[in-house]
């Protein structure tokens, strides 16, 4: 009995894997970020549109808020602004960009021709702030809840479906225990 | 753009040191440049530089998962390796800066992660594997020793039909 079973079950585990492996919707790059649940990285930094003004996540402790990564050079970013502008429409959440591995006119042009879906832009000339919230590509984006509290990252560009799914139940939970 | 910054900044401070090596040589009067890197962007102190590698070789890129941040061009990498240097300079240790790593990108940021409840599979594994090979292994054995030898001569006294 055993002869045949155990070949079997190694079969149908070793399938398991490689189903799981071949998946397309599975991202590869895609890592769980060890910052779910701890305190959201302070962000200090300077608005892209204006050098004087900072922006500061402090000034939104307490509220639920997004905070999204992205750059000029990322072409994904570039796919997911149609619906961050549709949902910043829906003025659900604030949303602060965080410009990463940018130049500040390129992003400033950016937003000036495309639209600005964001609540706050911070530039983060020099790394370091991305580094400090795990980043590693754009685009990114992180779900702050009101006690400061980072609940949720989502790597790829975001889309009304994933909003949908993934962003406003999440938000309404938040809400619902703050 | 990139490239420039990448490799203008080094290959500029190269053909700078080389003039001015080949200039001041006959009185060896090379001064001390300010801070605790020298022209190559390496750490003038060689056992902060031996540290150095150790650590960035162990860190995983992860814009390019099969690099590490000593090999790695990207520019996440650079400021990765920025980030030991100046934590190494500021006297860290290499726990305190694995452990500023993994608080940020996980236990899969380090080639060899610490033994941890989340990463003692990775390095179980192969004792889990072996410990299975030798069970197999004695089950074989002992179910051969008790099958008759095939120049038994009691199994000969029985010829086949």
């Amino acid at each position: 009995m055993w002869k045949f079973l155990l070949p079997f079950a190694a079969f149908v585990a070793l399938a398991a894997v490689f189903a799981l492996g071949l998946n397309p919707k599975r991202d590869i790059h895609a890592l769980p970020s060890p910052l779910i649940g701890k305190p959201a990285p302070a962000i200090a930094l300077t608005d892209v549109m204006d050098p004087a003004k900072a922006v500061n996540n402090a000034a939104f402790k307490g509220q639920v808020y997004i905070v999204n990564v992205w750059g000029t050079w990322c072409e994904a970013c570039r796919e997911e602004q149609d619906a961050l502008l549709a949902i910043s429409q829906q003025h659900v959440v604030p949303i602060i960009g965080l410009v990463y591995m940018d130049q500040r006119d390129k992003a400033k042009q950016w937003l000036e021709q495309l639209g600005n879906p964001y609540t706050a832009v911070a530039f983060d000339a020099d790394g370091r702030t991305a580094i400090n919230w795990g980043v590693y590509g754009a685009p990114e984006t992180f779900l702050v809840d009101g006690k400061g509290r980072v609940i949720f990252k989502f790597i790829s560009p975001i889309t009304a479906e994933v909003w949908q799914q993934e962003f406003l139940p999440r938000i309404a939970a938040a809400r619902a225990g703050a | 753009m990139t490239i420039a910054r990448r490799f203008g900044a080094p290959l500029a401070a190269w053909c700078v040191a080389l003039v001015w090596s080949a200039s001041a040589l006959p009185t060896n009067s090379l001064g001390a440049e300010q801070g605790p890197v020298d022209a190559y962007g390496q750490l003038k102190n060689p056992v902060l530089e031996a540290r150095f590698e150790h650590i960035t070789k162990d860190l995983r890129c992860l814009v390019c998962q099969n690099e590490s941040i000593a090999d790695s061009n990207v520019e996440l990498a650079g400021d990765l390796r920025r980030q030991v240097r100046e934590m190494l300079v500021a006297g860290k240790s290499d726990d305190a800066i694995f452990a500023f790593m993994t608080d940020r990108y996980g236990d899969f940021v380090r080639f060899n992660p610490a033994l941890s409840a989340k990463t003692w599979l990775i390095w179980g594994s192969p004792f889990i594997a072996l410990m299975l090979g030798v069970i197999i292994i004695v089950r074989i054995v002992r179910t051969r020793s008790r099958m008759p030898l095939d120049d038994d001569p009691a199994a000969e006294s029985h010829p086949a039909p």
